[in-house]
C-alpha cells in the first residue's frame, strides 16, 4: 500500500513537473533565436516576437522551477531507504545540476527579465543564452541521475551498498547520451510545436501575418529535423535499452516468449500480466528484430525465459512490468510521433507553396497539434519508469525496498491529496494563463522615436 | 575517516547560510510588501526590489537540499523522511510564493492581485518559520531508532525549542527585509519601511537572544557561550541601534550577519552530529554515520570549488546591475506583463489617441 502510494505520488508529481521542463528547454532555445534574429537583422518583427514568447516562456518557467523543487525533495520525503543507499552515487548529479546548471538558470532569468534597459544590447542577449544553456545543461544531469537507475555504472558494491568510482562513466553511459539526447530533442519538438500552435491560432484570429507567418515558419524549421531525429534516437534507445534492460522492452512488444525473427505487432487486444496470448493482433514482420537490435533477423528475448534466467539471478520473484503500461505506452509514443512528423511535412510543404499563413485547415490542424508532445513525452516515461520495474535501480533495490520504513499510510495520503490539490490548482491557473498570452494582441511596433531608446525592462 | 567529511559539513553550513543571508530578505519583502506598500502602485514597486533576485536566491536551498543528499545521504533521507509532512507545507509555501512573483502582475484584477499578495504573504512567513523549525529540530532532538529512522508523530516536530528558533527566523527575515526596503525604495515607502524595521527591531533582538540561549544549552557544552554565539547577541544589538540611528546599509549589514551568525551556531553546535537522537544518543546520527565515500566527496569538492566562486560572482554581478533605488512613480501605471510602453518622457502622448486606447495599448 505504502509502496503504491508513493508510487503514485512520484509519478504524479514527475508527469506534471514534465510538462513544463521541455517548454522551457524547448521555447527557451526559440526565444533565445528570436533574440538573436533581432540583435543581427534589427527587425521589429523579430523582437516583438522575442517579447511575445518570451511571456509565455516565463509563465511557464515559473511553475517548472517550483515543482523542480517538489522533484528534489520527494527523494528523501518518501524514499529514504532509497536515498540512503544510492545517495553517494544518485546525489552527485544532482548537486552538481544545482551548482552548475540550476544556479546559472535561475540567476540569469532575472537578468533577462529586468536587465532589457540595464545591460548593452549583445550582454542582454547572453544572458537569454545562459538560461537556455542551464536549462539544457540541467537536463543533462537529471538524465545522468535517471539513466543510472536504468543502468547503473561507474560503482563497486561496497558492504552491500553501491560506491561512486568513476563519474564520468555516468555520462558515457549508453543510456544516458542516447537517452539524453532524445529528452533534448523531444524538448525541441516540444517547444516548437508550442510556438507553431501559438502562431496558427493567431493567424486564424486575424493576428499579424508578417510576424506570426515569421514564427510559424521558424517553429516549422526546427520542427522537421528535431522530430526526425527525435525517431531515429528513440529507435536507437530502444536497441540500447533492449540490451541493458531486455526485459522493458520485451514488455514493450508484449513479447512474452523468445522470438527470431521478430514481427512487430501494430495493435493487438490481449496479450497482458493474466492473458499472455493476444486475440486479434496486426503484425509487420521482421520489424520488431530491425527496431530491438538492428539486425533484419535479430533475437527478441520473451518475458518468460527472462523472467526465468532473473529468479535464478536475483532469487525468487516476479520481474515483468506492467505490460498494458509498457506496450501502450510504446505505441502512443510512436504513432503520435509518426503523426508530427506527417504535420510537420505538411507544414513545410505549405511553406513552399506560401500558402501556410493562409491555409485554414493546416492552421486549424497545428493548432490543435499542441497537445500531441505532452501526450508523447507522458507516454515515453511511462514506458521508461514503468518497464524498469519492479527495480527501482536496474539490478540493484527493488522498488518496494525502496521506501522510507517508517512512513505512515496517513502521512502518504495527506501529501498526495495536497500535492493533487495543490497542482490541479495551479496548473490550471498556468494554463488559462498560458491561453490568455497566446491569445493577446502582439506587442506594438516601436515607433522611430523609441528606436535609439532601450526596450524597457519586464516588471512584475 | 576522509578529511572530506568536515569540509562537507562546512560547505553544507555555508549553503544553508546562504541562502538565509539572501532569501531572508527576500521572505522579509513578501511579509512586508502589502504593509509598505498602500496601493498597488506601492506593493508592486515592494516586490520589484527583489524581482530580478529572488529565483536565483531560492537556488541556495535547492543545492544545500542536494549537497547534503550527494555528500550525507543518510542524513538526507533521515531528516526529509522525518519532516515529511512539515515538508510538503514548505513545498506548498515556496510554490504559491514563487507563483505570486511571477502571475501576479500578469491579469489585471483586484481579486486576482489580492490573491496573490495574500499567498506572497503567508508563503513568506511559513517558509523560513519551517525551515527553521527544521534545521532546530536536528540539534533539539528528534526519536530515532538505532536504523537511523524518525519513528515519531508530527507533532514530534513542533517542539517548543524548534518553533522559537522558526519564529526567531521569520522576524530575523521581516527585520532584514525592513532594511532592504529602506534601502532600495525612496520617499513614503522608505519611511514606512524604517518605521516597520523600528517596530520589529526590538523584538527580533529578544527572540535571538533567548534563541541563542537556548541554543546553547541544547548543546550542553561549555558554560560560556562561543564566539559565534557572542557575535549573534552583538550583531543583533548592533542592529537595533542602527535602526533607530537610521543607519539603512549598516542596519541591513548587522542583520545579515545576525541571520549568519544564528544559523552557523545551530551548524556549530550541532557538529560533529547532524541529528540527535531524543531516544538514545547512541542512535545520534554523525557525520561520519551519513557520509558518502571519499570518491564521492573529492568529485563533488572539485565541483564546488570552480563553481560556487563562479556562482558568487554572477550573483553579486546581478546585485550590481540591479542596484538601484525603486520608485512608487515608476509604477503609476498598471502591470504591462508582455510589453510597457516606452517611456513617456521619451515617447510622448502617441497622436491621436484616447487616454482609454492608451491604456489598452499598455495592458496588451
Amino acid at each position: 500500500m505504502n509502496v503504491d502510494l508513493a508510487r503514485i505520488e512520484f509519478a504524479f508529481v514527475t508527469i506534471n513537473h514534465f510538462f513544463f521542463v521541455p517548454v522551457t528547454i524547448g521555447l527557451g532555445f526559440l526565444t533565445a533565436l528570436l533574440q538573436t534574429a533581432w540583435y543581427r537583422t534589427k527587425q521589429d518583427e523579430y523582437l516583438r516576437l522575442t517579447r511575445f514568447f518570451g511571456t509565455l516562456l516565463v509563465i511557464n518557467v515559473a511553475i517548472g522551477v517550483v515543482t523542480g523543487l517538489v522533484q528534489e525533495f520527494q527523494f528523501g520525503m518518501n524514499w529514504g531507504a532509497y536515498s540512503r543507499l544510492v545517495g553517494n552515487v544518485f546525489g552527485a548529479p544532482l548537486a552538481m545540476e544545482g551548482l552548475a546548471a540550476f544556479f546559472l538558470e535561475s540567476t540569469f532569468l532575472g537578468l533577462w527579465l529586468f536587465g532589457w534597459d540595464r545591460l548593452p544590447k549583445k550582454v542582454h542577449l547572453l544572458t537569454i543564452w545562459a538560461v537556455a544553456l542551464g536549462s539544457v545543461l540541467s537536463g543533462a544531469f537529471i538524465m545522468a541521475a535517471n539513466s543510472w537507475m536504468q543502468h547503473p555504472v561507474g560503482y563497486t558494491m561496497v558492504n552491500g551498498k553501491p560506491q561512486l568510482n568513476n563519474i564520468f562513466a555516468l555520462f558515457t553511459n549508453p543510456v544516458f547520451v542516447w537517452g539524453y539526447a532524445k529528452v533534448l530533442l523531444a524538448a525541441l519538438v516540444t517547444g516548437c510545436m508550442v510556438m507553431l500552435a501559438v502562431s496558427a491560432w493567431q493567424l486564424r484570429h486575424g493576428g499579424d501575418r508578417g510576424v506570426f507567418g515569421r514564427s510559424a515558419r521558424l517553429a516549422l524549421i526546427v520542427l522537421v529535423p528535431a522530430i526526425l531525429f527525435t525517431l531515429l534516437v528513440g529507435d536507437e534507445l530502444g536497441v540500447v535499452e533492449g540490451k541493458y534492460q531486455p526485459m522493458k522492452i520485451a514488455a514493450a512488444e508484449a513479447q512474452w516468449t523468445t522470438c527470431q525473427p521478430c514481427s512487430f505487432s501494430l495493435f493487438q487486444i490481449g496479450g497482458g500480466n493474466n492473458d499472455q496470448t493476444p486475440t486479434e493482433i496486426i503484425a509487420i514482420p521482421h520489424l520488431l528484430s530491425l527496431l530491438a537490435t538492428n539486425h533484419w533477423n535479430g533475437k527478441v528475448e520473451g518475458m518468460t525465459p527472462l523472467n526465468n534466467q532473473y529468479n535464478q539471478q536475483y532469487g525468487p520473484g516476479n520481474y515483468v512490468p506492467n505490460v498494458f503500461i509498457q506496450y501502450w505506452g510504446m505505441r502512443v509514443m510512436a504513432y503520435l510521433g509518426a503523426l508530427t512528423l506527417l504535420i510537420s511535412l505538411w507544414g513545410l510543404w505549405a511553406i513552399r507553396r506560401k500558402t501556410l499563413v493562409i491555409s485554414r485547415v493546416f492552421l486549424w490542424v497545428a493548432t490543435w497539434a499542441a497537445v500531441l508532445p505532452f501526450l508523447m513525452n507522458t507516454a515515453g516515461w511511462f514506458l521508461t519508469e514503468s518497464g524498469r520495474q519492479p527495480w527501482i535501480v536496474q539490478g540493484i533495490m527493488l522498488t518496494k525496498n525502496g521506501i522510507s520504513p517508517t512512513l505512515s499510510t496517513t502521512w502518504l495520503w495527506i501529501s498526495l491529496i495536497a500535492f493533487i490539490v495543490l497542482y490541479g490548482t495551479l496548473g490550471t491557473v498556468d494554463l488559462l494563463l498560458m491561453l490568455k498570452y497566446s491569445r493577446d494582441q502582439l506587442p506594438p511596433p516601436r515607433t522611430p522615436a523609441d528606436e535609439d531608446q532601450p526596450v524597457p525592462a519586464v516588471l512584475y | 575517516m576522509s578529511s572530506f567529511v568536515p569540509f562537507w559539513y562546512i560547505i553544507i553550513t555555508i549553503l544553508w547560510t546562504g541562502f538565509f543571508i539572501l532569501e531572508g530578505f527576500d521572505f522579509g519583502v513578501g511579509m512586508l510588501h502589502s504593509v509598505v506598500g498602500r496601493d498597488d502602485a506601492g506593493r508592486r514597486a515592494a516586490i520589484n526590489t527583489v524581482g530580478p533576485l529572488w529565483d536565483g536566491n531560492e537556488v541556495w536551498l535547492i543545492v544545500a537540499g542536494a549537497a547534503m543528499f550527494a555528500a550525507f545521504p543518510g542524513w538526507y533521507a533521515t531528516m526529509f523522511s522525518a519532516y515529511n509532512l512539515a515538508l510538503v507545507l514548505l513545498l506548498a509555501a515556496l510554490i504559491v510564493r514563487g507563483l505570486a512573483f511571477e502571475y501576479r502582475g500578469k491579469r489585471d484584477a483586484a481579486r486576482w492581485r489580492g490573491t496573490w499578495d495574500m499567498l506572497m504573504t503567508v508563503g513568506s512567513v511559513l517558509a523560513p518559520l519551517l525551515i527553521g523549525v527544521a534545521l532546530a529540530g536536528l540539534l533539539g532532538g528528534l526519536p530515532i531508532n538505532s536504523d537511523q529512522n524518525f519513528t515519531g508523530s508530527f507533532w514530534d516536530l513542533l517542539r517548543p525549542y524548534p518553533l522559537w528558533t522558526g519564529v526567531t527566523l521569520v522576524l530575523l527575515c521581516l527585520l532584514n527585509g525592513a532594511a532592504f526596503l529602506c534601502l532600495k525604495t525612496t520617499d513614503d515607502m522608505r519611511e514606512r519601511s524604517w518605521q516597520a524595521a523600528r517596530r520589529v527591531a526590538p523584538v527580533t533582538a529578544a527572540f535571538v537572544v533567548g534563541f541563542i540561549i537556548w541554543t546553547h544549552v541544547n548543546a550542553g557544552r561549555a558554560f560560556w557561550l562561543n564566539v559565534i554565539e557572542l557575535l549573534a547577541i552583538l550583531a543583533v544589538l548592533a542592529a537595533v541601534w542602527l535602526v533607530y540611528d537610521h543607519r539603512e546599509g549598516f542596519a541591513f549589514a548587522a542583520t545579515a550577519v545576525t541571520i549568519a551568525s544564528c544559523i552557523i551556531s545551530i551548524f556549530a553546535d550541532l557538529y560533529p552530529n547532524v541529528m540527535v537522537s531524543s531516544t538514545n544518543p547512541a542512535y545520534n546520527l554523525t557525520v561520519h554515520n551519513t557520509a558518502s565515500g571519499g570518491y564521492t566527496l573529492k568529485v563533488m569538492t572539485v565541483v564546488v570549488v570552480i563553481f560556487l566562486p563562479l556562482v558568487l560572482l554572477y550573483q553579486a554581478w546581478t546585485y550590481y546591475v540591479f542596484r538601484r533605488r525603486i520608485s512608487v512613480s515608476d509604477f503609476q501605471a498598471p502591470p504591462t506583463a508582455a510589453v510597457p510602453e516606452p517611456r513617456s518622457a521619451v515617447a510622448p502622448e502617441r497622436p491621436g489617441m484616447t487616454p482609454q486606447e492608451e491604456s489598452h495599448v499598455r495592458e496588451s
